[in-house]
């Protein structure tokens, strides 16, 4: 490491931040007193926020590395996408404070892991070098193993991790030999070099083998067909506010991760990449729009419907182009909000002192929690894709970026399998609005989780007056790697 | 442009009354008695407007009236752009007359959940408007669309037996077609650069393009319409639903496949509408002599004008494609006329079905002896239903059949065929329902029509025959806007009329696909 200076390492100060502050709360969780107050939690939000406001002080054109070589960048890509994850952080710890105490799940380690995976994707997001974006993957799904089998006395809990570990590990045994071969073509980890090597030998076979590995690893981890088989499964087993945290957060990570991928070193073989991306696309919004039709498990839905939002998101990014890059990450923003609203409320769903999740038991609830019901009926309208709910524009923008590219096919099949999926997300709604009403659940006072439902609910249903600053923001992210496209050539 | 937002107030106005339906507080009773009222106001209120709208619409201009346009998405060119013209005049002021109708009508017969329903129904109403005065397909496709949402919840809370598949079949029904236009929508709007129906309305695309455009259109409208052989989901719907919402759907719903079918396919395909309109008008005489058939053998009220509506809705689909002055004119006089007549005969058959619980045709009899307004009425819309001269149903199915019978007049005889048709299972039902011996206790001592539906059946009445007699109050406003859908339909056609330029489709795509790739990128 020659010329290594301590300011390269400034780009990176959000992410040391959350590491520093996972420890510090884990050393505090020594103190009995402080676990009991409850407030872990608090101070991890409170974490994720300060780490915002660093992102948002500093410059979005930085690069971190040593010597010649970058590791590490903050462009307005990785800010913004650093931005929506620790949104998702703070919704996912503020919809399960209430769930945790009430299971006695209030180990100070939850939010420690929490903070740490979230580290780690946004490494992911930053990463500009293949060691760099091995490690943050690596230390978001080590979190996320323990997390899935947080539930230690629990069987399925335990089953859920197990599964998730040996197939994630799988994953990045894919991952990391797609890495070595393209390595080993290349001669270099960092993204600038493959892109150059990949500019002068866009058809070297070893490095489109590493490739179709690198996106398989990659795959796994944004759960698509036919990478998707630990989903139902681990979404099932974890303990739902992990399973919330699953759903709304790491996704965004790797799909940040696949377009970094995809666009900077890889633009030049983008005819290459583009037909695996449809077939991924394609292949998972069919089968998850089947399959969750005969799901009468919540999570289990949720699960297919975000293996199916995921095939929506990729879509985008399939049509290659700015737009599209720039309308899959508005989708999956869209995605994430409804998610989180929608998991508030299911974190809340609990009678007799135990939780439901299945959807029968949810009969008649419009009757006995309007409240929560009507804010589960409009998540899930706008998650089936109906107007004027913020989950058309999503879908609206994705469809527009494939047809600009042409992608007629891609967009007919994305078009008919949304119809499918609206009828399990109807299902949902005629449970709890036209069947006959069970016992009333328990009350569920937190302010937080309220609140997150709330803001998600009034999101989806406003979001149609005044579209344009989140599709500009989205714009902004997906503009970068064009922008210096445009500047290289 | 106008200084007033008269359509978006027109347009919104039902959500503030949904606002304070959601404000009230208190007791279940005092609930229930507050919403009812503040329905009925704000459905009052949105009826006045759209009245005093109709006094200020120029009869004379062709063009759009009440523009009003505001920045939306400005990155993608789409904008809210909101206009009347003679063809969406009169539509709104059926949607805003028939939303007030349906709120008096269920004053006593919705007892559940009353404020949800009449939420639900200002939401209607509200969705509703905004089709009919949208300028941008965006916005239009938004509001067409969003009209499912509560629609679904009409039928699946407040609905009959077998609402549940009901309300499933008609949402993913429409749905499925609406998805294939949204996809054609997205098209037209790579083709322009732009989602303003002005613009695309004077820039018809390559007859190639069109041909599957029109289709993806057609999927839309003709579910919506509803055409045989999709209009399957319509007699479950009809039936399940509660009054209201029959009323809505068969007066309303119906009519934004009519008015899609006007506002697009026509001018903006006039190529592939002139391909297909052989497809339309057999499947539109198909549907008119094969519906007719199925309506006489129904023993279910609600089910026997459910499929009337289908056969009438024919009519509709003959004139349009007629693509003559009369046709169209016909097409949207039907439309509206059968927005009354149908609208009114849920209505009478709410009024039974209010007492004794039963649609079925064989429970009821000889109604005249003790209900003698109900059986005149009933007789009016009866006869009104059928196209007796003098009611409004006379000069729409006449037009239709007149502009058909320019243009195709086999199609027209055909269909000419199920007025008769019309006639014999309309005035079966009278005869079953209203005169001859009661065929059960319950039906020998019904009371008749109270006041409150009588205010509600009698204007129904006047207006069919108001225009039964003076058709001319709707048609001279309607024409002007219609003579212009045809000469862009004419100009269409002669656009492409020369030697085709297989080049120009592909141009085109390309040209207008990148633009928005070079605007963004240089910020």
């Amino acid at each position: 490491m020659n010329g290594f200076e301590w300011a390269q390492m400034y780009p990176m100060i959000p992410e040391a931040f959350l590491a520093l502050s996972a420890m510090v709360l884990l050393v505090s969780g020594t103190f009995p007193a402080v676990v009991r107050s409850g407030l872990i939690p608090v101070l991890g939000i409170l974490a994720a926020f300060t780490s915002c406001i660093f992102i948002l002080g500093m410059d979005w054109g930085l690069a971190g590395g040593g010597g010649e070589t970058t590791f590490f960048v903050l462009d307005s890509f990785a800010a913004i996408v650093k931005l929506m994850l620790l949104v998702g952080v703070m919704a996912s710890l503020a919809i399960s404070t209430g769930y945790l105490r009430l299971e006695n799940l209030r180990e100070p380690e939850y939010t420690a892991l929490i903070l740490l995976a979230a580290a780690g994707m946004m490494i992911m997001v930053s990463a500009s070098n293949l060691l760099i974006l091995y490690m943050g993957i690596e230390l978001q799904a080590l979190s996320l193993y323990i997390l899935a089998a947080f539930y230690r006395d629990s069987p399925r809990s335990a089953e859920a991790g197990i599964k998730y570990f040996v197939l994630g590990a799988l994953s990045s045994g894919l991952l990391l030999y797609g890495c070595s071969l393209i390595y080993g073509v290349s001669g270099t980890l960092d993204f600038a070099g493959i892109g150059t090597y990949t500019d002068q030998n866009p058809g070297d076979l070893l490095l489109l083998t590493g490739l179709v590995f690198l996106i398989a690893g990659l795959a796994f981890k944004i759960s698509v067909v036919p990478f998707h088989m630990w989903t139902p499964d681990v979404y099932d087993g974890a303990p739902t506010p992990v399973t919330a945290y699953f759903s709304i957060v790491p996704k965004l990570a790797a799909i940040a991760l696949l377009a970094r991928v995809l666009f900077d070193p890889f633009a030049a073989v983008e005819d290459q990449w583009r037909p695996i991306l449809w077939f991924l696309s394609a292949s998972s919004m069919i089968l998850a729009s089947f399959a969750a039709l005969r799901q009468d498990n919540l999570k289990r839905l949720l699960a297919y419907s975000s293996i199916g939002n995921m095939g929506y998101a990729l879509l985008g990014i399939t049509a290659g182009s700015v737009t599209g890059l720039g309308t899959a990450l508005f989708y999956v923003l869209i995605y994430m909000v409804m998610t989180a609203g929608t998991f508030g409320c299911v974190l809340a769903l609990r009678r007799d002192e135990r939780e439901i999740t299945d959807i029968p038991d949810l009969a008649g609830l419009s009757r006995t929690n309007p409240y929560m019901a009507w804010a589960l009926a409009l998540l899930m309208f706008s998650l089936a894709g109906i107007p004027p709910l913020a989950g058309f524009f999503g879908k609206l923008l994705v469809f527009q970026a494939a047809i600009a590219e042409g992608m007629i096919v891609l967009a007919v099949i994305g078009v008919l399998t949304s119809v499918v999926a609206a009828y399990y997300y109807l299902r949902v709604i005629k449970v709890m609005f036209f069947d006959a009403p069970k016992d009333p659940l328990d009350p569920s006072p937190e302010f937080a989780r309220r609140a997150v439902v709330l803001v998600s609910v009034l999101f989806v249903l406003f979001f149609l007056i005044k579209p344009a600053p989140v599709l500009e923001m989205t714009d902004m992210a997906s503009d970068t790697f064009f922008y210096e496209a445009a500047n290289d050539g | 442009m106008t200084d007033f937002p008269l359509l978006s107030l027109l347009t919104f106005l039902p959500l503030f009354g949904v606002a304070f339906l959601l404000g009230i507080r208190g007791d279940q009773d005092v609930v229930e008695r507050n919403a009812r009222y503040v329905a009925l106001y704000t459905s009052f209120f949105t009826f006045a407007l759209s009245v005093y709208m109709l006094m200020r619409f120029n009869p004379y201009d062709d063009g759009f009236q009440f523009v009003e346009r505001y920045e939306w998405l400005p990155s993608l060119n789409i904008v809210y752009q909101l206009g009347i013209d003679g063809i969406s005049l009169f539509f709104i002021l059926l949607s805003t007359f028939l939303t007030m109708t349906c709120i008096l009508m269920s004053w006593q017969s919705v007892k559940t959940r009353v404020r949800e329903y009449m939420v639900a129904f200002l939401i209607l109403e509200s969705f509703m408007l905004g089709t009919f005065c949208a300028l941008d397909a965006v916005l239009f496709y938004v509001f067409f669309e969003g009209v499912l949402i509560p629609m679904f919840l009409i039928i699946g809370i407040w609905g009959g037996a077998r609402r549940v598949y009901a309300s499933y079949k008609f949402f993913l029904y429409t749905l499925l077609g609406s998805v294939l236009m949204l996809l054609a929508l997205i098209v037209l709007y790579f083709q322009n650069g732009t989602s303003d129906l002005l613009t695309l309305l004077e820039n018809p695309v390559s007859p190639s393009l069109q041909f599957w455009l029109w289709l993806a259109f057609f999927a839309s409208f003709a579910v919506k319409m509803p055409m045989w052989p999709v209009h399957t989901w319509l007699p479950d719907a009809h039936v399940e639903a509660p009054t209201g919402g029959s009323v809505i759907l068969a007066g309303v719903l119906l009519k934004m496949g009519g008015y899609g079918f006007l506002r697009f396919s026509l001018p903006m395909f006039p190529d592939a509408s002139t391909f297909f309109m052989p497809l339309v008008m057999s499947l539109s005489v198909v549907a008119i002599i094969y519906t007719s058939l199925v309506a006489l053998v129904q023993d279910d009220m609600k089910k026997m004008i459910a499929y009337s509506s289908v056969a009438h809705m024919g009519f509709v689909t003959l004139g349009i494609f007629s693509a003559t002055a009369q046709g169209i004119q016909g097409g949207i006089f039907q439309m509206l006329s059968h927005g009354l007549i149908s609208a009114a005969l849920f209505l009478i058959v709410g009024v039974l079905y209010d007492r004794l619980h039963s649609r079925e045709i064989a429970k009821y009899g000889g109604l005249v002896k003790n209900m003698p307004k109900y059986a005149t009425l009933f007789m009016i819309f009866m006869l009104g239903s059928v196209g007796l001269p003098g009611t409004s149903g006379f000069v729409g199915e006449f037009l239709s059949l007149l502009g058909t019978f320019t243009a195709a007049p086999v199609f027209a005889v055909l269909g000419a065929s199920g007025i008769v048709l019309g006639a014999a299972y309309m005035l079966w039902l009278y005869r079953r329902v209203v005169f001859g011996t009661p065929n059960t206790e319950e039906a020998a001592g019904l009371k008749d029509v109270n006041w409150r539906e009588m205010t509600v059946l009698v204007p129904l009445a006047g207006l069919v025959l108001f225009l039964g007699i003076f058709p001319n109050a709707v048609l001279s406003r309607t024409e002007p806007s219609v003579q212009r859908v045809i000469s862009q339909y004419q100009n269409g056609l002669e656009r492409y009329a020369g030697p085709k330029d297989p080049l120009s489709r592909g141009h085109d795509e390309t040209g207008h696909g990148k633009t928005r790739v070079e605007e963004g990128a240089p910020e």
